[in-house]
């Protein structure tokens, strides 16, 4: 088991160099930053003074590995346009995100979950087909057009919901939390739904179609031959067969979900770590944008090592095949 | 009603309604088992039998439905009882036991908590007391080192010790009547003698009466008291062992003892019943079998009904005697 | 005895197809509704009553203006209501439809074409070749799109060209995959041996042998991907990042609008909203309807 979690760790520390590489090249190598943080009038001596103290002179290699040095350190550079190191910028949005993230995945689990069961179990029925036909609908629909119709039914004709921003926060731990108060919570739950939705459509179908199958299976049978009540059957032996793939895929998605929040952070001005993206390509801030995408990088690199981990804790037939191996 | 009969089933039907058609899988079928009594129902496959024990069962699922007949376990009449009741039936008064005991234990449940649950479902016990129940069933049917066994998965067992926990689980509750469905066909021939004679042996202690559904005869001749013989949804012939197996009436039946390999002698060409099992979509009228039978005249177009002929039932217009039906052994 | 059922007249593949397909009634509205969408792009500028584009037509004036209302001078009525510009929103769709569907088209058949020769390359020809394109697709696939599309136009900036080639480089590592897997399987079949001991060159059993055998499952891809394309180009237009503000596609005219939603001028955002959804979702349904004809497994017939 050792030796598999040595090697999977080392997988990955290649994988987040190579992205660095690209990252840093990619970024770096086109554009010209230096004409966004000089006005064009300026003259050559302030030119060569602004070039000299962000390094930009030195050749690119060198910019590379004086950067990979700096990271190495956790030093990822100075935002050009806030001068306070990227880093700290982004560390600073960063809870806004997880959470809107959590929430998302949360919603995904608890709303997919049952209602892809309930889809599974009665395929042909008025509720069965009328949960497919939403599924459809969150696949479909463009994340940001629903967040635009959730802000003007919810916010702007109901006035249930407040239109945008995260509201009052919590400290918890010494982070800034918004799901513990009432307030925060109105303010979560739209950006939150909105940003699960593609999401729970995809839960919904993986748990039809998985139930669909479990329920063909000789097992099922067995179960009922034993007499168990179908709320049993249902609840432990179907579920627990068709959890596990479930579980990898909406893991998996974790990550997807926080690239995917810059939009929803856009339209619900969530002060996350998405909307400080955005604000950084429109300027060519460079710092952050690497900054950012390597924290990415890095991210999905942990989710997916986890993933795996938690894959061979959970299916039993593969934890005993790996201790074997 | 005398309580040494366990199960009276009487005209049984169970129909499918498919887009080509209306299949009969079960019909007409009639039989009873005594308590402690091994009965045989065997078949080919498409034959209906393992329909019939779905049916006793009631899971028989849609399209399927049971349209007729009577099944009175100990006179309580199973179809009249409503599918909460029927629940309390199952895996209680009567369980069932599969072809395929890889398929039919969760691959992800370890097997202590599948057996403890088919004791929960209908006893009200700690969970302490049906883990030893569970323990002493494990022993019972002869698994070692049972306390490990119980923690394991279903992929660590072997074919044989799976279908022996499967049997386990079926007498979990003490039923009064087993159905196996062809249990043995998927394993090895000294496995599969192994837990014949066990079974035989746990259905005398207990006194629990067992159909074995199989399409194997020989299996029949050593573990079974009665045999009831299935052709094309009907039961065309049924009696003890030793008058249908040895003294066979039926054509059909005559057909499936001599097609069998160890009965043929050395050298000599084997025996076929002409023809193919016809589709239950197609059957001819009036006797299944006759488009198959060397015996069939023009009264055989109507059909026959089962009767009592020389201390059997029987359905057929031209019963076999004994210098033709003779059983070579 | 036995009957044998008597052969029935064959059908054709695509009489098959096509009674498979138009059995459903909510594919066949699908479809229907596809093809005047498609129309609708087509002939945008015959049938718009205003050309949008067209900056010395617009009159600030008529800003702002709610369904119906007539323009200033009185020459045109505004069906759907006018932007801040003055823009007709009725002619604004209609050309934003066309951008939108046409971006997703083109990039879709791009991405398609590459993924698949690459795919096909990979397939056949094995070792390192096959090692590197893989490595590299693998890698692409496992961002999410939204954030290599957003790196690129972050660094190549605004203009239909270079959102084509985001959305395209976006696509193709998952032809390239799907093709790939598929020739695998192809490859060891015996056509395709024989082929070789015919001694064809290795393209054009590339191209004329393996391609054909690949191809069903990924016409139901590319489908789907197109709505996805789509989807996504509404995304980046919105978020400021792809089309220029001189051709508007449905996204940017949504993002120009967002802001009037709150004081009540609802249809500078919403009637675009409501093309986009139309437009994907009748995409998305035949697509679905597509997979479900195609599918070997589901056959039954």
């Amino acid at each position: 088991m050792l030796a598999f979690i040595i090697r999977r760790v080392l997988q990955s520390l290649v994988v987040l160099l190579v992205m660095s590489l690209l990252v840093f090249i990619g970024v770096y190598a086109i554009g010209n930053p230096i004409d966004v943080l000089i006005s064009p009038d300026a003259d050559q001596i302030e030119r060569a003074k602004v070039i000299v103290a962000f390094g930009l002179d030195k050749p690119l290699w060198l910019q590379y590995f004086i950067f990979l040095k700096n990271a190495a350190g956790g030093d990822l550079g100075r935002s050009f346009a806030y001068s306070t190191p990227a880093l700290t910028l982004i560390f600073e949005r960063m809870p806004a995100t997880l959470e809107l993230s959590s929430a998302a995945i949360l919603l995904s689990i608890v709303l997919g979950l049952p209602l892809g069961l309930l889809a599974g179990l009665r395929p042909n029925g008025v509720v069965g087909k009328a949960i497919m036909a939403v599924s459809i609908l969150g696949f479909s629909l463009p994340t940001f057009w629903v967040g635009l119709m959730l802000i003007m039914v919810f916010a702007v004709q109901l006035g249930w919901l407040p239109t945008s921003g995260r509201g009052e926060t919590q400290l918890l731990f010494g982070v800034p939390v918004s799901f513990l108060s009432w307030d925060g919570l109105r303010h979560l739950l739209m950006p939150a739904f909105n940003l699960a939705l593609f999401n729970i459509a995809l839960v919904i179908r993986l748990t039809r179609s998985g139930a669909q199958e479990a329920l063909m299976q000789d097992y099922v049978k067995f179960a009922r031959a034993k007499g168990l009540r179908n709320s049993r059957i249902i609840g432990v032996h179907v579920l627990k067969n068709i959890l596990i793939p479930i579980v990898t895929v909406v893991a998996l998605q974790f990550g997807s979900i926080i690239a995917f929040s810059i939009v929803t952070e856009t339209v619900f001005a969530w002060p996350g770590m998405g909307k400080l993206i955005i604000d950084s390509i429109r300027v060519l801030d460079r710092p952050v944008i690497v900054a950012y995408l390597l924290l990415i990088v890095t991210i999905f690199i942990l989710i997916n090592l986890v993933v795996d981990m938690l894959y061979s804790a959970l299916d039993p037939r593969v934890r005993l095949a790996e201790s074997k191996g | 009603m005398d309580n040494t009969t366990t199960l009276v089933v009487n005209n049984l039907q169970t129909q499918f309604a498919t887009r080509a058609g209306l299949v009969k899988a079960v019909d007409q079928v009639s039989f009873s088992v005594k308590r402690g009594e091994i009965m045989g129902l065997v078949g080919e496959s498409g034959s209906g039998k393992s329909m019939t024990g779905y049916s006793i069962m009631g899971l028989v699922d849609a399209p399927g439905k049971i349209v007729g007949g009577e099944i009175l376990l100990q006179g309580k009449n199973l179809r009249d009882l409503p599918a909460e009741a029927m629940r309390k039936i199952r895996g209680n008064r009567i369980a069932m036991i599969f072809q395929d005991p890889m398929m039919t234990l969760n691959p992800v449940l370890r097997i202590d908590t599948q057996m403890m649950e088919a004791v929960r479902a209908h006893q009200d016990v700690s969970r302490m007391v049906a883990r030893e129940m569970s323990r002493e069933a494990l022993v019972r049917v002869g698994i070692a080192s049972p306390d490990e066994r119980l923690q394991a998965y279903p992929h660590q067992f072997s074919g044989g010790m799976r279908q022996r926990v499967a049997i386990a689980i079926a007498l979990l509750n003490q039923p009064d009547l087993i159905i196996c469905d062809e249990p043995t066909t998927a394993l090895d021939v000294t496995i599969q003698g192994q837990i014949l004679y066990e079974m035989q042996k746990l259905c005398r202690e207990s006194g629990t009466a067992l159909i074995w559904i199989t399409h194997d005869l020989s299996v029949v001749a050593g573990l079974a008291d009665t045999v009831s013989v299935m052709y094309a949804g009907r039961i065309v012939e049924s009696g003890t062992v030793q008058q249908v197996l040895d003294h066979p009436r039926h054509p059909y039946t005559y057909g499936l003892i001599a097609s069998a390999p160890s009965r043929n002698p050395r050298g000599q060409p084997l025996q076929q019943i002409p023809g193919m099992t016809p589709s239950l979509l197609n059957l001819p009228d009036g006797c299944a079998f006759r488009t198959r039978c060397a015996h069939a005249t023009a009264e055989c177009q109507q059909t026959p009904q089962l009767r009592e002929v020389e201390q059997r039932m029987l359905r057929c217009f031209h019963p076999l005697r004994d210098s033709v039906a003779e059983v070579v052994s | 005895m036995e009957l044998t059922p008597a052969f029935e007249v064959a059908e054709t593949p695509w009489q098959r197809f096509a009674r498979n397909f138009f059995g459903s009634k909510i594919a066949t509205a699908g479809f229907v509704l596809l093809v005047l969408i498609v129309l609708a792009a087509i002939f945008a500028p015959a049938i718009s009553p205003q050309n949008p584009y067209d900056l010395a037509k617009l009159d600030v004036m008529d800003s702002r203006l709610e369904p119906g209302q007539k323009s200033v001078d009185a020459s045109m009525t505004y069906l759907l209501g006018t932007d801040d510009q003055g823009r007709d929103m009725l002619s604004a769709i209609l050309y934003g439809i066309r951008i939108s569907v046409m971006v997703g088209v083109v990039s879709t058949i791009i991405a398609l074409s590459l993924g698949l020769t690459l795919g096909l390359l990979a397939g056949y020809a094995d070792g390192r070749i096959e090692a590197f394109i893989m490595r590299v697709a693998d890698i692409q696939l496992s961002f999410p799109p939204i954030l290599i599309a957003l790196i690129l136009l972050a660094l190549t900036g605004r203009g239909i060209d270079k959102i084509i080639i985001a959305l395209v480089a976006v696509q193709w590592a998952y032809y390239a995959r799907t093709t790939r897997s598929a020739a695998l399987v192809e490859r060891k079949k015996e056509y395709i041996e024989a082929a070789t001991a015919l001694g064809l060159s290795p393209l054009r059993i590339m191209f004329r042998h393996l391609l054909p055998n690949c191809l069903p499952p990924l016409i139901v891809v590319a489908a789907l991907q197109v709505a996805s394309a789509i989807s996504l180009e509404a995304t980046l237009s919105f978020l400021g990042l792809g089309l220029p503000i001189t051709e508007p596609s449905l996204g940017l005219l949504i993002a120009n609008g967002f802001q009037y939603l709150l004081s009540g001028k609802y249809w500078i955002s919403v009637f675009p909203g409501i093309a986009l959804l139309v437009t994907v979702v009748t995409i998305n349904l035949v697509a679905d309807q597509l997979r479900d004809v195609l599918n070997p497994r589901l056959q039954t017939q």
